[in-house]
């Protein structure tokens, strides 16, 4: 796993400036501008169909923007043509919402597909495949197909895939969607011991605000092995290596909040309010 | 009424221009690597081994009736001994290439647009280019390349059991002679059928795989939008091999005089 940046690494990891993208049906982001700084979690919000999966796909290069520049990892993404897209591709993780497994193959034969395009020997695929599977303690599955398990294990085994590639950046896409709350509570710490063992950075869209402070007020200890609250005494959030949460609300295609969670916690913004007792 | 027309006129230049693009680049990549062999393996398992119970079966059944329609014409000539020929300039030359591609076009194009619509519908596609990987080039270039490999291999198979099947007929129908039968079905051919009926198999299986990547990379809505694009891929594919089979068979002519 590529290790955590510095503390005094100060770089944007990602930056949006004046994004915009449409369809035929009309515009979806209309002037997006964004940083997410190293370990910083960006948690995205917003009604069904207001962006935040486009946003992921814009901040990998799956898709291109109509106006506006996307730099990711020190790359401008936004001008790089699809071959030069795809080397960059594989420094992200991208989870998508049903977790895109591939169906004809086994568990551990899709954790071990980015590695084999990464041409790794067979005997570091193993070891790293049987590492990834074991993080998500799906170690027993690796001969199943995609189609034997929960919706919930999919999804821990399609972290397992992007974890086994060692990312410094990761992308969720509404990773606890239609999921019970357990499931759902299992993947969040999942993707804290994603942030605070390894160091990553990520964006996450979601529609479940418990997601987005659950990843505010909690941190993974490595050594304890728990998740526990996050105090005070260690630390401004961004600060010394401290993990950051920031949340960004879209309305119509533009930010209509961005700020830390307690912000948004106590904001008295009626539509906020209204929204946010909505999810 | 006038909007509409050019609407719908310019999608079809859309989808073309779309199609050719992703045609010419499935060809390219051979050129360069990464290249997926066991991707093409599988493939060419897939659209030949896969295809070979249908197209043995057809082909069979088609020289069998081939024979009894031109058999009984014959018999009021008393020229039931040029059966072998007609059975085998028709076969080689016409149907076991256009039957092939057909039948496997109904088989194959409709499996690739299914698989790869499903993945498009489930991003499975989109993962994989997020993983870095080119979709052009471990899904549609294996599967063109099978194609075009396979559909030869495959219609000169059916070209065989078309005149084992005629053979058959033959005996027990016209009471011909085996012997004379295979030998005249020989004698009658040229390099330059054989030349014409191995030519468009391999432009079949292009089309066919083109056409059933194309309209499964290009599903829209869901499943039903899967269900369309495997019925339309059959289709457009059927369509242009009869098409294709036009021009192919004047270009072969044409060639036959000129060099052969």
């Amino acid at each position: 796993m590529t290790p955590a940046p510095q503390e005094n690494d100060t770089s944007t990891v990602v930056a949006f400036t004046d994004v915009k993208i449409g369809f035929d049906e009309g515009d979806v982001l209309r002037g997006v501008s964004f940083e997410v700084m190293p370990r910083e979690t960006l948690v995205l919000l917003g009604e069904t169909g207001t962006g935040k999966t486009l946003t992921l796909k814009l901040a990998a290069g799956l898709l291109r923007p109509t106006q506006g520049k996307i730099e990711v990892l020190g790359q401008e993404v936004s001008s790089m043509s699809e071959a030069e897209l795809l080397p960059y591709r594989r420094k992200l993780g991208f989870v998508f919402q049903e977790g895109a497994l591939f169906d004809s193959l086994t568990v551990a034969e899709n954790v071990a597909y980015p590695l084999r395009e990464d041409r790794l020997s067979e005997d570091e695929i193993e070891k790293r495949v049987q590492e990834a599977l074991g993080f998500v303690e799906l170690e027993q599955t690796g001969d199943m197909l995609p189609s034997e398990l929960s919706g919930g294990m999919r999804r821990r085994v399609s972290i397992a895939r992007i974890l086994a590639t060692r990312p410094p950046m990761v992308l969720y896409d509404s990773p606890t969607a239609g999921l019970d709350p357990v499931t759902a509570q299992t993947i969040i710490t999942l993707i804290l011991q994603l942030r605070d063992v390894f160091g990553v950075t990520a964006i996450m869209a979601t529609q479940r605000l418990q997601d987005g402070f659950g990843l505010a007020n909690f941190r993974f200890d490595p050594e304890s092995k728990r998740v526990v609250r996050l105090e005070e005494k260690e630390g401004t959030p961004g600060q010394n290596g401290e993990p950051a949460t920031r949340f960004l609300v879209y309305r119509e295609g533009r930010i209509y909040f961005e700020g830390a969670p307690e912000e948004l916690a106590e904001s008295k913004d009626a539509y906020l309010q209204r929204f946010l007792a909505s999810i | 009424m006038g909007e509409v027309l050019t609407d719908a006129f310019k999608q079809l230049l859309a989808n073309i221009q779309d199609y050719s693009v992703m045609s010419g680049r499935a060809l390219l990549n051979l050129a360069s690597g990464p290249r997926y062999f066991q991707d093409i393996l599988d493939q060419m398992d897939d659209i030949g081994v896969g295809s070979l119970p249908i197209v043995l079966m057809a082909g069979f059944f088609i020289g069998a009736v081939m024979v009894l329609q031109t058999g009984t014409q014959f018999v009021r000539f008393g020229q039931t001994a040029l059966t072998g020929d007609v059975v085998s300039i028709a076969l080689v030359r016409e149907l076991g290439p256009t039957l092939t591609g057909i039948l496997v076009a109904g088989r194959s194009a409709s499996g690739i647009a299914s698989v790869l619509g499903s993945m498009v519908v489930t991003e499975q596609v989109d993962a994989m280019r997020a993983m870095g990987t080119d979709p052009s080039r471990k899904l549609v270039t294996p599967r063109v390349l099978a194609g075009i490999l396979m559909l030869p291999l495959l219609t000169a198979l059916n070209d065989f059991i078309g005149l084992l099947g005629g053979c058959v007929a033959s005996v027990f129908s016209l009471r011909l002679n085996a012997v004379e039968f295979w030998t005249r079905a020989i004698n009658a051919l040229d390099f330059a059928d054989i030349m014409q009926g191995m030519m468009k198999p391999l432009v079949y299986g292009f089309i066919l795989a083109t056409v059933g990547c194309y309209k499964g990379l290009t599903v829209r809505g869901g499943t039903q939008g899967v269900g369309r694009a495997t019925t339309q891929a059959v289709v457009v594919a059927s369509v242009m091999i009869i098409g294709a089979d036009l021009f192919l068979t004047k270009l072969a002519l044409y060639l036959g005089d000129k060099i052969f």
